[in-house]
């Protein structure tokens, strides 16, 4: 087979959803890449894409939304024109994801030791008495206390944390060469969601498995990513890796978001604020999405989209003002 | 801030029965708050902060009196709230409003933003005509931001971080003294969230406002407080101005949440943070003696046996806890 350094690898990708009011291009033309055994954090605010990316990743994009253009290649095989039985298979064994609320992504009426056995037996050829042995085994190395009498334990039995541990457990049980967690500690509070990535942080190094990060808190990016991807309205405005990403921000969305965070040094001055609103999908300004909520906007930004542009090291932007064309004029 | 105390709690208690079924009598009881005193200094932002669960909010909700305490007393101003008649405990209300988390649950979606604005007003007769009512909303809306052509909106219309604005709105519109923000840009992206923490920033210098802040973001907490109120299963564990308390703990677990806090600096990561094991355990069966014990890396026999006091250790700097002397 032929050789990918990228273990995943997003080109063009397009989602739009066919609602009553009109086409809604909540993914529109991503490209994202995430190397073998790394972390890449997708970040942007509610409404960007971020999930509906993830989802599209997975074929979980439900009716009216649809894949219209792009290929997701993983190992180099396209994911994306692949039949719902295929991606069964390739769904919790290569590819698995976290959910942001581990209440409702649990099935309240089976016990949790039940529903992470049935994802080994889907899987792999084992007995149950096997699948049972190793979902305890799973269960010790997230960190779950008494895990056999936790085996027969229900969702609701558990406290959110130990549900999210459940969910990562499942999730990494059949050892995935990629996870997807989506928003994997927001319901959870600080010292749960410290103990939770560090326990990510562990799982990846000891396991080598790639984990794409979507989040809105660039405090859990900082913590976990190794590289950065920042999404506004469908597109992707910025990736660096991410100490340069926290150092030099360039485009001035990201830009934006870093300096909106309260500052931990305690000074009392204003905070930096975004003017304005995430635009309606349905009625995208002309020009660069961010236009009317930017600092720096220039005339040509209300009239034309800007490219990603290559900064050097990795470091791409859309955004005009690093397009040696339009700036040297 | 002034020295004057506008709201002295003493020690208040809050217990919740809870049932196992319908059909049972209540067996077990939640200690939602437990023997906590404090005071809130006129013109301050006070936070409380601590995990769910914890308490914050049904001390923001007693502090207001929306739901009476088992024991103890809240005095606001010099009266105590609980030995008021029901009518001047009314009139005094006009002088506390709260501010919720959820700006979708808060607005009432079959108003429009007017007779949302306008109920505090029209509930207390402030105004004799509607005219004047519906101008004194159109001037409380410009002050949070909010165009006053859109008054005849509807909720529905406006985004989370407007939508808030609304709320705050109406909290303003009796100008009142205190207000208790329970988690009010929780719900808000981070750059909609500076936007409203900016507005009330500007509102408390403008209208001399007394916030009690209830927030599990400690870094929002670490920008807008004065003072800083740390809470774990329904006590106090440390009280102290926010410089004090952030950068130097006392408690034990303030060092942990403080150190569990996500920071946005790639470079400050750390492989091997101090984390707290375990649980947060149950406000139903809390631990005996500290509450903390169970959780806590020093504890020691004393700790599970004998329950600390909150005691000053330096001027206006108090904490719970056997080790700080």
């Amino acid at each position: 087979m032929e050789q990918h350094t990228d273990l995943l690898e997003i080109r063009g990708l397009k989602t739009h959803f066919f609602t009553k009011q009109g086409e809604v291009p909540a993914v529109d033309g991503v490209d994202i890449a995430i190397p073998q055994k790394s972390i890449v954090g997708l970040v942007g605010e509610s409404g960007c894409g971020k999930s509906v990316t993830a989802m599209s990743i997975m074929h979980l994009v439900q009716h009216p939304g649809r894949i219209v253009a792009g290929q997701v290649l993983f190992n180099g095989d396209d994911l994306a024109v692949k039949s719902i039985r295929e991606m069964n298979k390739i769904r919790g064994k290569d590819i698995s994801m976290i959910f942001q609320e581990p209440m409702t992504s649990l099935n309240p009426v089976y016990t949790i030791g039940r529903q992470v056995s049935e994802a080994i037996l889907l899987h792999q050829n084992v007995s149950k008495a096997e699948a049972k042995e190793r979902t305890i085994e799973i269960f010790r190395k997230v960190g779950i206390p008494e895990p056999e009498k936790r085996y027969s334990s229900y969702p609701h039995q558990l406290s959110g944390g130990l549900r999210q541990r459940v969910m990562i457990g499942m999730a990494m049980v059949c050892n995935p060469q990629l996870m997807i967690a989506d928003e994997p500690t927001t319901a959870l509070d600080v010292t749960i969601e410290a103990q939770i990535l560090h326990l990510m942080r562990q799982l990846q190094s000891e396991q080598g498995t790639s984990i794409l990060m979507i989040t809105h808190n660039l405090g859990v990016v900082a913590e976990l990513c190794d590289e950065v991807y920042v999404m506004y309205a469908g597109k992707v405005m910025e990736h660096a890796d991410v100490n340069e990403l926290f150092a030099h921000p360039q485009h001035p969305y990201t830009f934006g978001l870093l300096n909106s965070i309260p500052d931990t040094s305690g000074t009392k001055s204003r905070l930096y604020t975004i003017r304005g609103m995430v635009p309606n999908l349905l009625k995208l300004p002309k020009g660069c999405r961010f236009c009317p909520r930017c600092e720096k906007a220039m005339k040509i930004c209300t009239m034309q989209e800007p490219e990603l542009q290559d900064l050097g090291n990795g470091h791409q932007a859309r955004c005009f003002l690093f397009d040696k064309e339009v700036m040297g004029k | 801030m002034s020295d004057k105390k506008l709201v002295e709690v003493r020690n208040l208690v809050k217990e919740f029965k809870v049932s196992s079924s319908m059909w049972k009598k209540s067996t077990s009881v939640v200690h939602a708050v437990s023997d906590v005193t404090f005071d809130i200094y006129q013109g301050e932002t006070l936070a409380l902060v601590g995990e769910s669960g914890c308490g914050k909010s049904t001390l923001g909700r007693l502090i207001l009196n929306l739901i009476e305490p088992t024991a103890g007393s809240v005095t606001f101003d010099g009266q105590n709230m609980q030995k008021l008649k029901p009518e001047d405990l009314r009139q005094l209300r006009r002088q506390m409003q709260l501010i919720f988390q959820d700006p979708y649950a808060s607005l009432n979606p079959r108003w429009s933003i007017r007779d949302i604005v306008a109920e505090p007003l029209e509930t207390f007769h402030v105004y004799k005509t509607k005219a004047e009512t519906t101008k004194r909303v159109e001037e409380l809306l410009k002050t949070c931001g909010i165009r006053p052509e859109f008054i005849n909106r509807y909720p529905h219309q406006f985004s989370g971080g407007q939508r808030q604005r609304v709320g705050i709105a109406r909290a303003l519109a009796l100008n009142p003294r205190l207000i208790v923000c329970d988690e009010p840009v929780s719900a808000l992206d981070v750059s909609i969230q500076a936007q409203v923490l900016n507005l009330l920033g500007d509102l408390q210098q403008e209208m001399d406002l007394t916030y009690l802040f209830i927030s599990h973001d400690l870094s929002v907490v670490r920008y807008l407080s004065d003072r800083v109120c740390v809470m774990f299963l329904g006590k106090i564990c440390e009280i102290g101005t926010t410089k004090d308390v952030y950068e130097s703990p006392l408690h034990p677990y303030t060092r942990f949440l403080l150190e569990a806090v996500p920071k946005p600096d790639p470079t400050k990561r750390k492989e091997d943070k101090d984390m707290l094991i375990g649980e947060i355990p149950s406000p139903v069966n809390p631990p005996s003696g500290c509450r903390f014990h169970t959780r806590c890396p020093f504890a020691t026999e004393q700790c599970s046996k004998e329950e600390p006091v909150l005691h000053e250790v330096s001027a206006g700097r108090m904490a719970a806890c056997h080790l700080v002397k």
